[in-house]
């Protein structure tokens, strides 16, 4: 597929501009190394990241963002939010989804020639996801169907307290569904998948069909649930994920 | 200089000349396709035109673009979305040095250096003779393939009246820079494209007197329509000929109330004109409509209509002739005026790796066009080393490509038109080259 050269939409009808909600933590000194840019998923915004990963990822070097949804966004602001984001930082980006955020990094590829691009447990395929979610946790995710928020389960999620995890706006579930082929990445970039075949929201079928999509097999942290990084053992995905950006990105 | 200097060899290297908008997307796309690129720039810095540090920029203090940010972008490397519709000339240059930040791009580019020659070596490859601005020895490098991406407004074109013996300044477009040089003077401004409608306007709120000169009318068109930037409704709605004259017949009104000619073509025939306030001072009589230049003597300068008027500056915005020094004509196929004659006014129809960037104009931004072309240059090099069947199948199959696809044939006839596209049947046209290039699945 070559690149969509004609975007009428963006010409004509430009996303309108918000403050966007972009956290940060740095390495002193920086030596050069890709920015990396964290999309958070479903109920989740820039402070999972903060948790843990953007630290860790600034102490081995790499100076790390991560980027909040807009209020009542829908998945074509969101790319753009983070298309925006990444453009705005000094050098070319690293783009990290995780979960939906997957989904909005696989969109966003096809508009921005990242560095490099990491989807962890990648939300790609929406009826998958509903299927897994109705198994998981059917109590919530069937408000969904009635228009209402969805809500995600610690034991869905792999997490002990999911006080901070915001309900999912039945819209976005919708979009989810019904979202567009992302398209190919511009520029080529080497791209990670990774997961956790425990995951109960993005299944191991889904996790393989994205791999092999991008061209590989996914990297497996056993035991996690789908929050790989708010779980304990949170240090074993970031570390894989570094690692492997070390020996893609040769500076 | 030696006569026989030694040419270095860079094997599959391609070579850009020029740093601006187009030559950084043309480093970039190129690195993209895995190719290492020189990139050779007669300035210290990048920007080309929009740098208007550089003596030669053809950019004035005032200046905003006349095409609206999401159409002037590039489409990979948003500006940020908080800037204005129409940002000032200021903000292009940090956005063009933020791009080639972003990317790395200035490890590919040579600053300072000016490339005087380009020679086929035979084979397809190509000697490029560059030499230091600051003087010194020329240096000749061999490569795989030479993009140009020098820009066509530098070269002034000149007025068609002989000035010799008129006493007022008289001075290019290109060298306005600062609107004190209008300050208090009695100023007759030349020509009616964007340089010409902006300095003209620019005038009005400096000068003491403001005369501007057209030699035929324009469809002057706003810079909004209903609240929205002109580029995009035109784009948004598609307006067939007849009802976007209608649109602005109502939108802008009869200009030849203040003395201006009639148009003697239809919307779209000619380069969009967009100016919402030359009609406003027209109106508060601060500038004078007048024809034609004939003649200029003494103080005098006569309109084709027998007037006279004694301003003590005039400014030619004439536009610009398109200049190629370092390359013969016949490489690119160029007519007795130094206008080439280019396959999507890109790609050199007798040399498969010699090809020009950025020679365009369209509707809309010049970064977009700029853009796609050099990503299809970028992978019809790529596709050359690694599927020379394939890329010779494209060629056949492009050059049946109906010229009338991509290039606007119903034209005003005159000579500055003969490289305006439309933005969307370009475009279309660039992205069937791309499918094209694309491996079968
Ligand atoms: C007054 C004015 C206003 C404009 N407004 C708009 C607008 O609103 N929107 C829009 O899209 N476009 C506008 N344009 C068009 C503008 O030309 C393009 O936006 C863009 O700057 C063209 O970029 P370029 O890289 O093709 O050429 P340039 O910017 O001209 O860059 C060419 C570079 O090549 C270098 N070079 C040339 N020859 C050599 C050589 N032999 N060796 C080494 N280096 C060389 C030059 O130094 C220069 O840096 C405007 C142009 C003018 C004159
Ligand atoms: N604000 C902005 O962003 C901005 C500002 C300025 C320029 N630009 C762009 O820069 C490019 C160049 O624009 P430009 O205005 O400098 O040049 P241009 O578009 O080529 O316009 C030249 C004008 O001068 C007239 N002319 C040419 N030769 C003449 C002669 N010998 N005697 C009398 N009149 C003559 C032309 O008339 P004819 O119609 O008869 O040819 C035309 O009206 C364009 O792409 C333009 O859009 C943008």
């Amino acid at each position: 597929m070559s690149p969509r050269v004609l975007r009428t939409e963006d010409w004509t009808a430009p996303v309108p501009p918000v403050k966007r909600e972009v956290l940060s933590a740095l390495p002193h000194p920086d030596d050069g190394r890709p920015p990396l840019l964290f999309v958070p998923g479903l109920g989740h915004a820039a402070w999972s990241f903060r948790e843990h990963w953007l630290g860790h990822a600034a102490t081995r070097g790499f100076p790390a963002y991560a980027i909040s949804p807009r209020e009542r966004g829908t998945l074509r602001a969101y790319v753009h939010d983070v298309v925006q984001a990444a453009a705005g930082l000094p050098r070319q980006t690293v783009l990290i989804g995780h979960g939906f955020g997957a989904l909005v990094v696989a969109h966003a590829l096809a508009r921005y020639p990242a560095r490099a691009a990491v989807l962890s447990a990648p939300l790609l395929n929406g009826w998958a996801a509903v299927g897994a979610a109705l198994r998981a946790n059917p109590a919530g995710a069937l408000p969904g169907l009635l228009g209402r928020p969805v809500r995600l389960s610690g034991p869905q999620l792999g997490l002990a307290d999911t006080a901070r995890v915001a309900g999912v706006p039945a819209r976005l579930c919708r979009e989810l569904i019904m979202a567009p082929d992302p398209g190919e990445p511009v520029g080529a970039p080497p791209t990670l998948v990774l997961g956790s075949p425990d995951d109960r929201v993005v299944t191991r079928r889904a996790l393989d069909a994205a791999a092999a999509r991008y061209g590989g097999a996914p990297l497996l942290f056993p035991g996690m649930g789908h929050d790989l990084m708010l779980a304990p053992g949170w240090e074993e995905p970031i570390d894989a994920v570094l690692d492997w950006l070390l020996k893609e990105l040769p500076s | 200089m030696q006569d026989t200097p030694d040419i270095a060899d860079r094997h599959d290297a391609v070579c850009v000349i020029g740093a601006g908008a187009s030559g950084l997307a043309t480093v970039k796309n190129l690195r993209e396709q895995g190719f290492s690129v020189d990139c050779y720039e007669r300035e210290t810095s990048v920007g080309g035109a929009w740098n208007w540090r550089h003596d030669r920029s053809p950019v004035y203090a005032s200046m905003h673009l006349v095409s609206s940010r999401p159409l002037t972008e590039f489409p990979d490397f948003p500006m940020p979305d908080d800037w204005p519709d129409y940002p000032h000339h200021t903000r292009l240059l940090t956005y063009l040095e933020r791009y080639a930040d972003h990317f790395g791009l200035r490890d590919s580019i040579w600053f300072g250096t000016e490339v005087v020659a380009v020679t086929p070596a035979g084979d397809g490859r190509w000697e490029v003779t560059t030499r230091s601005t600051g003087g010194g020895a020329e240096r000749v490098q061999r490569y795989a393939a030479v993009v140009a991406a020098n820009g066509h407004n530098w070269a002034p074109k000149p007025l068609s009246v002989d000035t010799s013996g008129f006493r007022g300044k008289v001075m290019h477009a290109s060298a306005f820079k600062d609107p004190a040089q209008l300050r208090g003077r009695r100023v007759l401004v030349v020509g009616g494209g964007n340089s010409g409608c902006d300095i003209a306007v620019e005038a009005a709120q400096q000068a003491e007197t403001v005369w501007h000169s057209t030699r035929r009318g324009y469809w002057y068109a706003p810079k909004y329509l209903f609240g929205r930037p002109l580029d995009q409704m035109l784009l948004h709605w598609r307006l067939p000929q007849w009802l976007y004259e209608r649109v602005l017949r109502l939108a802008v009104g009869d200009l030849t109330r203040f003395g201006l000619p009639a148009p003697d073509h239809r919307p779209y025939e000619s380069h969009p004109v967009v100016n919402s306030q030359l009609a406003y001072y027209l109106g508060h009589g601060r500038i004078t409509a007048v024809g034609d230049v004939a003649r200029m003597e003494g103080s005098t300068v006569e309109l084709a209509d027998g007037r006279r008027i004694d301003p003590d500056l005039v400014v030619t915005a004439t536009g610009y002739l398109p200049h190629f020094g370092f390359l013969a004509p016949e490489l690119l196929d160029m007519d007795e005026d130094g206008r080439p004659d280019l396959h999507l006014h890109t790609f050199a129809r007798k040399h498969p790796t010699l090809a020009v960037v950025g020679l365009v104009q369209s509707d809309a931004g010049l970064f977009p066009l700029a853009h796609w072309q050099s990503v299809a240059v970028a992978r019809w090099l790529r596709l050359r080393l690694t599927d020379p069947d394939r890329a010779a199948a494209v060629q056949q199959k492009e050059s049946s490509r109906p010229l009338r696809s991509w290039t606007r044939l119903k034209v005003v006839p005159s000579s500055r038109h003969w490289f305006e596209v439309g933005h969307l049947s370009y475009l279309r046209a660039v992205q069937g080259l791309l499918d094209e290039m694309e491996p079968a699945r």
